[in-house]
């Protein structure tokens, strides 16, 4: 068979050593300090970041709103009742977490894989992460019906002497993410301090001065504390590669280990962590193709960034598409009659749009398009596509826990969902929050690891003697 | 203790990484050991230049994470077997299988914990004053692109007319005295 060279187009190359080129030409380490810095440090907010703000606040608080009534009321005002005792609140949860690990793949695996190119987008995409972990972390909490004693699930020591359950995949759970979140942002912090220092050293008002000073706790770039730093970073990212791999895993237990048609099979795990990462870019493109226009950044996050996302979409795509497939394979082949009326009730029962929309969304709809390097580098396609990923991996979600709960093993006890509206305003709720939470992020911290986007500059690179001549 | 007066060493700006880095090789193999490089963003080769090739955060994050992860196992021994015993559908009290999980989790988390506030702590950070940011060119450039050798007075070989020829043989854009 003849094998066609897929040539990358001239503009992606380096003229002078033929290596990709990740960001734009005509750099300096100046030059990028001065574009990144300047969108903090201005004094002028632009208003179109005002107006979100205020779309945004809204959205908060109409969380606050529906939160409020839900303490009042209880969990009754939602629409979970039996048979479907997990409604939005439990997807939700996995929705957000799925969202988290995305950031987190492309902070810490990346980096492992010497990915440089992943140096212009990770910050923003671990801030994506820690904010989502957030919204995440709220549903468990609100969904127990009495928030006010949440903190039971931790081994905490007080009067009534009980203690958690640890053979329970909820509880595990509660490590999972509690981790996940710390680590979370740990990393981040740690990732933004020389950064802080670049921002205390340009800041001309007095306050960003001080605020600025005390979170980079004094950083110099001493030779040895940079050192020091490597060594944590990649620590850090040797230890976020197996957590994040953990975190829906332990989250598909939740399902798996359950005896219910739909919810126990050993695939959930892998096809879990690949939908989280798919959902994940989804989000990540849905984040800095707007970003980067408004902020002008063209230059850092470029076409490169977009035609990577795209591929690294199209093979969890696929991954979760064979989820899918070893699904319908399993309730044929385990001869099981609940494992093969649950699928025929996903596809054909009355809930059987949310399974054909789902599989449009995350497998007809990318997986035929992003093959092209013209699609996947035509942005407005790419933020279009990326918004039908994010609703194709939430009605995944919908699927497995909707249609499993409605019809399970009784006849007599089958029954419907239907969200309430106060279901949907804390959805809108969170993405509001969310929206908020990010554009506090982009206004008020490095968006762009500046130290990180430094090492990719032609300057970074210290030419050998003979090249600067014996002369020296 | 270093006395807390009088000049904390010189500090010698340059161009590029490679001058830098080129100068403190020169200066650590003419025997200075009280020097330091600042880069602003991580050279490793400046680094190598001063003579620091290893340090101490993979063995904190080691040792924090075995701490964290036998921690764990042996709390949720302690508390299924002797705190609060339960009996679900008969399964064992003592059911080592579901206990690594959350073991897994917290090794990473105090791995974790460890490398980063290890890495401060080694860094003897935080330390929001230092003699180097009254340096009148330090904190206009050290985070964005300027390169620094600093000789600190402290090293025996330190006087300091001559020390500061030393540093201008090398090529430096300019060579401060930095006091304490």
């Amino acid at each position: 068979m003849a094998t066609r060279e897929v040539k990358p187009p001239d503009h992606w190359v380096d003229p002078a050593t033929g290596e990709y080129r990740v960001i734009a030409p005509g750099q300096t380490f100046r030059s990028i300090t001065e574009k990144i810095a300047r969108i903090v440090l201005t004094p002028h907010t632009p208003m179109g970041w005002f107006g979100l703000f205020t779309v945004a606040g809204g959205g908060t608080m109409m969380l606050m709103v529906a939160l409020t009534w839900l303490f009042l009321k209880g969990v009754g005002i939602w629409a979970v009742s039996q048979p479907v005792a997990w409604g939005f609140a439990i997807i939700e949860f996995v929705w957000w977490i799925g969202i988290g690990h995305a950031g987190t793949l492309i902070s810490a695996i990346l980096l492992l894989f010497k990915q440089s190119w992943r140096n212009s987008i990770s910050r923003f995409a671990e801030a994506m992460t820690i904010f989502a972990v957030m919204c995440a972390a709220l549903f468990p909490m609100i969904h127990v019906g009495r928030p006010w004693v949440a903190y039971w699930v931790f081994p905490l020591p007080f009067t009534m002497t009980v203690w958690p359950q640890f053979r329970s995949p909820l509880m595990w759970d509660v490590f999972a993410v509690s981790t996940y979140a710390t680590i979370s942002v740990v990393f981040w912090y740690i990732g933004m301090v020389p950064d802080f220092g670049t921002f205390r050293d340009k800041a001309e008002s007095k306050i960003a001065q001080y605020f600025y000073g005390i979170l980079s706790v004094g950083w110099r770039g001493s030779a040895r504390h940079w050192m020091r730093y490597e060594t944590a970073s990649l620590l850090l990212a040797g230890l976020a590669t197996p957590l994040v791999l953990s975190v829906h895993t332990v989250i598909s237990f939740d399902f798996a280990v359950a005896v219910l048609p739909g919810w126990h099979t050993t695939i959930f795990p892998p096809y879990f962590v690949a939908g989280a990462i798919y959902s994940g870019f989804a989000m990540v493109l849905t984040l800095a193709i707007p970003l980067r226009k408004f902020y002008h950044l063209e230059s850092l996050v470029t076409e490169r960034h977009m035609d990577n996302m795209g591929k690294l979409m199209l093979v969890t795509g696929f991954i979760v598409g064979y989820g899918y497939g070893m699904e319908a394979f399993m309730a044929w082949y385990s001869a099981d009659h609940w494992e093969a009326f649950t699928f025929w009730n996903r596809a054909f029962g009355p809930m059987g749009w949310s399974y054909w929309c789902l599989i449009t969304c995350n497998l007809a709809i990318p997986l035929t398009t992003l093959w092209s390097r013209k699609l996947r580098t035509n942005i407005a396609f790419m933020f279009v596509l990326s918004i039908v990923v994010n609703t194709g991996m939430y009605l995944e979600r919908f699927v497995i826990i909707v249609t499993s709960l409605t019809r399970d093993f009784l006849p007599s006890a089958w029954g419907t969902y239907r969200a309430t509206k106060w279901d949907y305003m804390t959805f809108v709720g969170t993405l509001g929050f969310f929206t908020f939470m990010f554009l506090l992020f982009v206004r008020f911290l490095p968006m762009i690891p500046m130290n990180e986007i430094r090492m990719l500059l032609p300057g970074a690179k210290i030419k050998p003697k003979a090249a600067v001549g014996a002369g020296d | 203790m270093p006395a807390r007066e009088g000049t904390y060493g010189l500090l010698a700006e340059f161009e590029t990484p490679g001058d830098l880095v080129r100068a403190a090789r020169k200066a650590h193999d003419d025997g200075w050991r009280r020097l330091e490089c600042y880069t602003p963003y991580p050279v490793e080769e400046a680094a190598e230049a001063i003579g620091f090739h290893r340090n101490k955060v993979p063995l904190i994050t080691l040792i924090g994470g075995l701490l964290g992860g036998a921690a764990m196992f042996a709390m949720e021994t302690w508390i299924s077997v002797l705190a609060y015993p339960t009996n679900f559908a008969g399964r064992p009290t003592y059911s080592w299988p579901a206990f690594i999980v959350p073991a897994y989790e917290w090794t990473i988390l105090w791995a974790g914990l460890s490398a980063g506030f290890g890495m401060l702590a080694l860094n003897g950070l935080p330390a929001l004053y230092h003699p180097l940011f009254n340096a009148p060119n330090f904190r206009d450039g050290a985070t964005t692109d300027k390169f620094f050798l600093c000789l600190e007075a402290l090293d025996p070989k330190f006087e300091l007319a001559e020390s500061k020829e030393y540093l201008e043989t090398m090529g430096p854009v300019s060579v401060v005295e930095v006091e304490y």
